[in-house]
């Protein structure tokens, strides 16, 4: 029953925003409309659960509304009837979505909303999952919600907006019993059912084909694993199978954008038996076509691995040139190609450097033992 | 119980390591694995005593800031590339006595280093001021 909730809480929220309900009112009557449900769900559930709670729940709001307009003497708000259809609730995660991803909101509080509001995470979960005390997490969710709360909202914001906020969401990643990345997916998966748009599939894919090998990037002892020493065998195929399938029906529209390009060069890694069998020359030209739609320089950076997969080594350290020194992991892509030509002292120094200014744990572990790996060659 | 924090130090001028204690990217890649390993046994020991709060590594490097006046930005200076006493992380334990916190800083000190000899960084232990107990009369 609580997963049938979790999937429906964000359609009912939506019937409500649509009506022109006010945001965070909207959100509270649904949560009240959840707490009768879970009280009288199990005795009988309801032949229409989704109807029930926008029942429910709109009745919550014209309440709260009545009370609020009572006790600032205001004239009660009038509360139009929806037209219900499926017609108009395949749109609503999009809107909810694009609400929780306002321009006027930061990152974080971008990813807290659409977690609480459509992921329908729990405010004590959210912040177990950022490792921030609850308090400070439920803060932040209420200062979201009173940014965007002054602006109605009918039409869709920026997709692009949203589908940024979702990739965030997926990075996080898995910090403890929330998992970041599956509800990531998870809102992804509902928004490509609801909207056609090659770009939503594409982010889809490359979630999945990343995911797919998440099982095999951290050794028993939680260090990390390079994608050239993972075991392969551990690699989810069914999770690969879909994510192929979804990336090549985007593909077909002839709509190319950066996440299919990125979801392409994801399932190019994945379709390899080997590290040794890896189209690295397809890998290239796919980030050439990544680089017109986004030439930021981790971009740059990653294409220079492949060039230097390709042209070798030294062509790779070239397309390293003109990238800023301060850029996150340079140092430790400047160390791998200088190993790959030979030149171990400058790679362990590079690993060296790379590890001061690592931003993980895991990460500077890894890089420090890149770098005594090579030390200790050397000796 | 009282809070405790743990400070682990890097000392330039360690006494049993007159220049520094070796850098980690000098050890071999197995000695590296069984310190990160030790820090690990260490939070989980202490985990099961119910002693264990927070952890955290930070980065080697950091800034200091300090507000200027009005309307003006802050000044920054550093990062310092040459410390003579670098703060490579934390832990905080909640035990029931001093002498239990230092049993438990030696014990983060013993991790192995090179050679998988305990490498005896120093740790600092500074106490919590807590709040006054709300006593019974």
């Amino acid at each position: 029953m609580n997963q049938l909730l979790r999937d429906l809480t964000p359609q009912v929220l939506g019937v409500l925003v649509r009506r022109g309900g006010d945001f965070a009112a909207a959100e509270d009557a649904v949560q009240d409309a959840l707490l009768e449900a879970v009280q009288h769900w199990p005795d009988a559930l309801p032949d229409d659960p989704e109807g029930w709670l926008v029942r429910v729940a709109g009745r919550k709001l014209i309440d709260a509304q009545r009370s609020e307009t009572s006790r600032r003497r205001r004239e009660v708000r009038d509360y139009q009837e929806p037209a219900p259809g499926p017609t108009e609730q395949d749109d609503d995660t999009l809107l909810l979505l694009s609400r929780c991803c306002h321009p006027l909101l930061s990152p974080a509080s971008a990813i807290a909303l659409a977690l609480r509001a459509v992921g329908g995470l729990t405010t004590a979960q959210i912040a177990q999952a950022f490792l921030v005390p609850e308090p400070t997490m439920a803060q932040r969710i209420s200062r979201a919600k009173r940014t965007v709360s002054g602006e109605r909202f009918e039409r869709p914001g920026d997709i692009r907006a949203v589908l940024r906020v979702l990739y965030l969401i997926f990075n996080e990643g898995f910090t403890g019993e929330v998992d970041l990345a599956i509800e990531a997916i998870r809102l992804t998966r509902q928004l490509a059912g609801s909207v056609d748009d090659p770009e939503v599939a594409g982010l889809l894919a490359l979630m999945l084909l990343h995911h797919a090998r998440r099982p095999a990037r951290r050794a028993k002892d939680g260090s990390l694993v390079q994608l050239a020493d993972q075991d392969r065998g551990l690699w989810d195929t069914s999770l690969i199978r879909e994510g192929v399938g979804i990336l090549q029906a985007a593909l077909v529209t002839g709509r190319l954008g950066e996440y299919q390009a990125q979801a392409a060069i994801a399932a190019l890694h994945d379709d390899a038996a080997t590290a040794e069998e890896t189209d690295w020359p397809q890998i290239l030209e796919w980030y050439e076509e990544l680089l017109r739609f986004n030439d930021n320089p981790v971009v740059l950076l990653n294409r220079a691995v492949a060039v230097g997969e390709v042209d070798g080594p030294l062509a790779g350290l070239r397309a390293l040139d003109g990238l800023d020194a301060d850029l996150p992991r340079r140092d430790a892509v400047a160390a791998y190609l200088h190993e790959r030509a030979g030149n171990r002292a400058d790679a362990a120094r590079l690993y060296a450097s790379a590890a001061h200014r690592a931003t993980t744990t895991a990460e500077r572990d890894h890089l420090t033992k890149q770098a005594a790996r090579l030390n200790a060659c050397h000796e | 119980m009282a809070k405790y924090l743990l400070l682990k130090h890097y000392r330039g001028d360690h006494e049993l390591a007159p220049g520094g204690i070796v850098p980690m990217d000098q050890w071999t890649p197995e000695e590296v694995s069984a310190h990160m390993a030790f820090m690990g046994h260490v939070a989980d020991e202490l985990r099961k005593r119910g002693e264990f709060v927070d952890a955290q590594a930070l980065s080697p490097e950091g800034t200091f800031v300090r507000y200027d006046g009005d309307g003006k930005e802050p000044v920054t200076d550093g990062p310092f590339a040459e410390t003579k006493d670098l703060i490579a992380g934390w832990m905080i334990i909640d035990v029931d006595s001093p002498e239990r916190a230092y049993e438990a800083a030696a014990f983060l000190s013993s991790a192995p280093g090179p050679g998988g000899r305990p490498i005896k960084e120093w740790i600092e232990v500074r106490p919590f001021l807590g709040e006054v107990p709300a006593e019974t009369e």
